[in-house]
């Protein structure tokens, strides 16, 4: 028995494969995901450990504020450099030697910033001099920089756009762009890139002097004497650090930040495997329906087995094995396909705008083992009703002519359970989406199983909607095809679970990607408005990609202008009050008259009246702490000193985001308290307004600020959205393998007909009909069967959008028509595409063997 | 006795006992005014080492009351024994298993699996049922079925009748208590029609196998032992030892 399945699985081996190939993608998807992110992590891990290979204890800045620190403006405050006197005193140390690391962008010879792709622009200080023995860094050429005027870049950087020892390159650190020699080309730890990180290397006294560091420090290296062990040192020196200092052994240090990077990989790693999941999904619902199908035809071999003696027990367990075989197969192959995905998907988040670190490709035997068992077990439980069914295939079916699977004892209710099961599904959904005090996990799985019960659902009642369905959107065929078209909708229609079934595949996918695009048109509307509302200034000077936060040099570059009235910008940074994290802006006096808000408590004259110890605060903020006007706050510093502020407004934020953090102070008392006052944002008003003459003036004043550009109201807000873009588009390609999966869904089932139907076709044929009538009939049967995907998926995609919209208090709601029309003509040009090879073969066939063909 | 004991007993019945024993069999398909009587009580039995054939015009009921025989449909009234087993209110497990010991078929289309060669198709009954076939019986059977040159061939590769040989030999492979054969020879050409029923005579000459033949042609049925007429549903004349012209002549009142 055992092998007549295997011999059959072989005898029928574009099936298997077929089959196999929804599951293929879906497995791919999972093992790539795990390639790329343990490789990512080795890379790291690499990395931390040559950074900190000679080093016994490290000091470094903490922010009294935040754990973590990621982006520029929330670098820690550095501590004295006197400091390291005081270590090199203690008993224990044998050597420590001081360093400075902050960020700073290489600038081409283009003028333009070299991009890191999201990456960080990292900078750090040498001791050219010193033995190099805490230096984590290895020259491939050249030597140490030296002197105010001589940078290090790193290799990738050298080796990408060209840049060798003695050529000159420039760098931002905190004021305009300043050039520099190349004196070497460094490389860290065993990678010969930190993803799309630049690197730049000063001399101590240099770095010192570019980040306005002078007589501060942001680490000490430390070596212990013979004898001492780590942990002595570490105890040796803690008690005589200032407050926003810390001190780890080496090992912990190391440790430490594997952590952190860990955690930021686990987020892309669960958020990758979702997709791997819902590829799965929907390869689920292919491997059922194919198998249903192929069962359906194997009708009389499964009977004659029966009659031969074949318990219904045996039937089961060789369907079961067969779809066993075929799992394996497919998680085989996809398991090492992840491997080329692994660099597809790496692409991706590179063109994206994410780069991250690679070293040796990362093949990890949880890979391996969680591919092949996730793979294999759905292909297996997809199989489960198919077999079932298989098994009440009667022993008289080897005498009767037909291949109709016996219909289930429950068919009757099949609507009804359908309905069940939606409802069912929508109520778990809401629980999830607005039932309080359950944990985010909880949540989501909740969410999850919800949507995936909304999805199983709908293909349950599917069913009875594809007659009525494929007979309306049939129509257009029957008009332009003529009789192909009419038949066309006929064979949709013949047997409407099978139609269901194929359609139900594609509607996951497009649900799906309705989803999306409805949140996020939604966001881009209540962000257009609120940028109308809030946006009174003629020019906007943001990073040249957008969201950096940027020095305020560049801001200050501009005040000069002829013709400039206003330059205010929005500083941000992080601050602690009532126990809990904040974010802080500060804003200059004249703020409002490039951005109005609407007055709570106060007027537009608040910004102005702040003062050294005023603040005005958000007012859900004020809510929830019960503040008002002249109220006093209590805010903590990431250096660690306490600001008492005095409220003197309220605003109220509009729907679309505030522009402001919970509590604002005045741009004097913020660039006193935070050591690289940035801006996010900044706005210019000129007289005449936005002019191409007033354009080219201030153009002209940033030309030695290429991290910085300006924008008029309308581009600021089109660059503000590619944002939401790109992560749009992110998502539309991630869920593009659902959708490729789906389509061999049609594949297969068109397929799997035009040879159940050969002895028809070959009838058709004989009565006259041309090959390209043929192929034209399967094409519009395709077609049909992808527009009720699409009839089927944009709809619950709306309401999947209404249900977690509600929940988010998504503040605006819009359908994004133009974007679902082209989704539908998306879904009839797959059609057609998933109709070439069944239609080639269709076409080909020989009318004389076909009608003999039993 | 209960049909799993009786699954290791490989001892044929003697010649002459009763094998199939059928009473007042009646089989009503549909209900309301569109039913159909296909079988009106039917009795009859069949012994050890007969081939019985089974005549009647089309539609009379011949492959209805073999289905009920070989226990692949349910009687609407009436009992059916085999090796003295009642088969009418056996599940669906039993009668499988009943099936594997006692039962034989050779279908009109054959009913080949298209993936396996000549030996697994034979052989195939007793893989299902997780024996080992008998070497000898095997090659006897390849032998006398002409069939030892095609062992590897695939049924895409045989002839009709060839097709048909491989069907017979997976038939008695087993030894069944009872093989039946339903108009075996519809398919085929006269020529190895003839080869076919020779081959069928052959095995109850030989082995003593016991056949129950439905057939449509007049040659067939002459190689039987005893020929039962069927009718609107009821048995309405034996003949035993019948000669073409017999047969001919009682076919033609019946289908008048
Ligand atoms: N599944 C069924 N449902 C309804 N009626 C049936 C069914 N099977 C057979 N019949 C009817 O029962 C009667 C007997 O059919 P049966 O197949 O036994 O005839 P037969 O003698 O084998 O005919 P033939 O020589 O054409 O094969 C016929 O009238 C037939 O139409
Ligand atoms: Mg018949």
């Amino acid at each position: 028995m055992t092998r007549v399945a295997l011999k059959g699985l072989l005898g029928r081996k574009l099936r298997a494969i077929l089959t196999a190939v929804a599951i293929v993608l879906g497995v791919a998807m999972i093992s790539g995901t795990y390639v790329l992110t343990d490789t990512i992590k080795a890379a790291f891990g690499t990395v931390f450990t040559t950074v900190y290979k000679n080093t016994d204890a490290v000091i470094s800045s903490k922010s009294v504020v935040l754990k973590n620190q990621s982006n520029s403006s929330n670098l820690p405050p550095s501590f004295p450099e006197s400091l390291l006197a005081k270590v090199q005193k203690l008993p224990g140390v044998a050597e420590a030697e001081g360093g400075i690391s902050d960020f700073a962008y290489l600038v081409g010879r283009d003028g333009k910033v070299i991009s890191g792709h999201g990456a960080p622009p990292l900078a750090f200080s040498v001791h050219p001099h010193g033995d190099q023995h805490f230096n984590p860094l290895t020259l491939v050429s050249g030597t140490w920089a030296s002197g105010p005027h001589q940078v290090d870049i790193d290799a990738h950087t050298a080796s990408k756009d060209h840049y060798s020892v003695g050529q000159s390159i420039g760098v931002i650190a905190r004021g305009p762009v300043e050039q520099f020699r190349i004196a070497g080309i460094v490389k860290i730890g065993g990678v010969s890139s930190l993803g799309g990180a630049t690197m730049a290397i000063f001399d101590f006294p240099t770095a010192q002097r570019l980040f306005n560091k002078v007589g501060k420090l942001d680490a000490i290296d430390v070596a212990a004497k013979h004898g001492v062990t780590p942990t002595q040192l570490v105890r040796e020196i803690a008690p005589i650090l200032p407050r926003n200092a810390q001190v780890r052994t080496g090992t912990a240090q190391a440790k430490q930040a594997t952590k952190d990077t860990n955690s930021f990989l686990s987020i892309i790693n669960d958020f990758l495997l979702a997709f791997g999941g819902v590829a799965l999904f929907v390869g689920a619902f292919v491997i059922a329906n194919t198998l249903s199908i192929t069962i359906a035809q194997r009708t009389r071999e499964l009977a004659t087995l029966r009659t031969l003696g074949a318990t219904r027990r045996q039937v089961l367990r060789s369907v079961l094995l067969e779809a066993f075989v075929i799992g394996t197969f497919a998680s085989v192959t996809g398991l090492f396909l992840g491997l080329a995905l692994a660099k597809g998907l790496n692409s991706l988040f590179v063109s994206f705008g994410i780069d991250l670190p690679q070293a040796g490709t990362v093949f990890a035997t949880r890979t391996i083992v969680v591919a092949l068992l996730v793979g294999t077990l759905i292909t297996v439980i997809a199989a489960l009703r198919p077999a079932f069914r298989a098994t009440r295939v009667p022993p008289i079916s080897a005498v009767r002519e037909g291949a109709v699977l016996p219909v289930s004892r429950f068919a009757r209710f099949s609507a009804a359970a359908a309905l069940t099961t939606i409802a069912g599904a929508i109520a778990l959904m809401l629980v999830g989406l607005f039932v309080g005090g359950i944990s985010t996990t909880d949540r989501l799985l909740a969410i999850g199983i919800g949507a995936a019960a909304i999805f199983l659902g709908v293909a349950m009642l599917a069913k009875t909607l594809v007659p009525p369905l494929a007979s309306f959107l049939g129509w257009p065929a029957t008009r332009l095809g003529g009789a192909a078209g009419a038949l066309a909708r006929g064979n949709a229609m013949r047997n409407p679970q099978r139609t269901a079934s194929t359609a139900s595949a594609l509607m996951i996918g497009l649900a799906l990607v309705t989803l999306v695009s409805v949140l996020a048109s939604g966001l881009k509307t209540t962000f257009e408005n609120s940028v109308n509302s809030l946006f009174k200034g003629d020019y906007a000077l943001t990073a040249t990609d957008n969201f950096s936060p940027i020095s305020i040099a560049s801001a200050n570059a501009l005040t000069k202008v002829p013709g400039v009235t206003v330059v205010s910008g929005v500083r941000a940074g992080d601050g602690k009050a009532y126990g809990k994290r904040i974010g802080v802006t500060g804003v200059a006096p004249d703020i409002s008259k490039v951005i109005t808000v609407k007055w709570y408590e106060g007027s537009q004259a608040v910004p102005g009246e702040l003062g050294d110890s005023g603040a005005f605060v958000s007012k859900d903020y004020a809510k929830s702490h019960h503040l008002e006007s002249g109220s006093s706050i209590d805010v903590l510093t990431p250096a660690g000193k306490t600001m008492h502020l005095r409220i003197k407004g309220i605003f109220s934020p509009p729907k679309g985001g505030s522009p402001y953090g919970d509590v604002t102070i005045s741009t004097t008392r913020f660039d006193a308290e935070y050591q690289n006052p940035e801006n996010v944002y900044t706005f210019v008003d000129m007289t005449g307004g936005v002019t191409p003459a007033n354009t080219a003036r201030l153009n002209a004043a940033l030309k030695s600020f290429p991290e910085a550009k300006i924008a008029s109201e309308s581009q600021f807000k089109k660059n503000q959205e590619q944002g939401i873009d790109t992560l749009l588009n992110l998502l539309y390609v991630l869920l593009s393998l659902s959708i490729i999966i789906s389509l061999f869904g049609i594949v297969n089932t068109l397929v799997l007909t035009v040879f159940e139907r050969t002895r028809e076709l070959g009838m058709l044929r004989a009565v006259g009909m041309t090959r390209r009538q043929v192929r034209r009939m399967i094409r519009y049967e395709s077609i049909i069967t992808a527009l009720i995907g699409a009839a089927l998926g944009i709809p619950v995609g709306i309401v999947l959008a209404v249900m977690v919209g509600q929940a988010i208090k998504y503040p605006a709601f819009t359908i994004p028509v133009g974007t679902l029309v082209v989704f539908v003509i998306a879904a009839v040009l797959a059609g057609i595409v998933a109709a070439i090879f069944p239609a080639r073969r269709a076409g080909r066939l020989n009318v004389l063997a076909a009608l003999q063909y039993e | 006795m209960s049909v799993a004991e009786d699954q290791n007993t490989t001892q044929r019945p003697a010649s002459g006992d009763v094998v199939v024993a059928a009473h007042d069999l009646t089989r009503r398909y549909g209900d309301g005014d569109t039913a159909v009587d296909a079988l009106r009580g039917v009795s009859l039995d069949v012994r050890a080492g007969e081939l019985v054939a089974v005549m009647g015009p089309s539609g009379s009921g011949k492959s209805t009351l073999m289905h009920i025989l070989a226990g692949l449909d349910k009687p609407t009234t009436g009992t059916v024994e085999i090796a003295g087993t009642e088969i009418t209110k056996l599940d669906d497990q039993e009668l499988t298993k009943l099936r594997r010991t006692h039962i034989g078929f050779v279908f009109q289309f054959f009913n080949l699996l298209p993936m396996l060669d000549t030996e697994e198709n034979i052989v195939l009954p007793l893989s299902i049922a997780g024996e080992k076939p008998d070497k000898a019986w095997l090659d006897e059977l390849l032998d006398k079925t002409g069939l030892a040159k095609r062992r590897t061939h695939r049924p895409s590769e045989l002839s009709g009748g060839e097709q048909q040989r491989v069907a017979i030999s997976r038939a008695l492979i087993t030894r069944p208590t009872i093989l039946f054969a339903d108009e075996p020879t519809g398919n085929l050409d006269s020529k190895t029609g003839g080869e076919i029923l020779d081959l069928i005579r052959d095995s109850v000459n030989a082995y003593g196998q016991t056949i129950v033949m439905v057939t449509h042609e007049s040659r067939a049925a002459v190689i039987a032992d005893r020929i039962l007429f069927i009718a609107d549903g009821l048995i309405v004349k034996e003949l035993k030892g019948a000669s073409t012209e017999d047969v001919l002549t009682v076919m033609s009142t019946l289908s008048s």
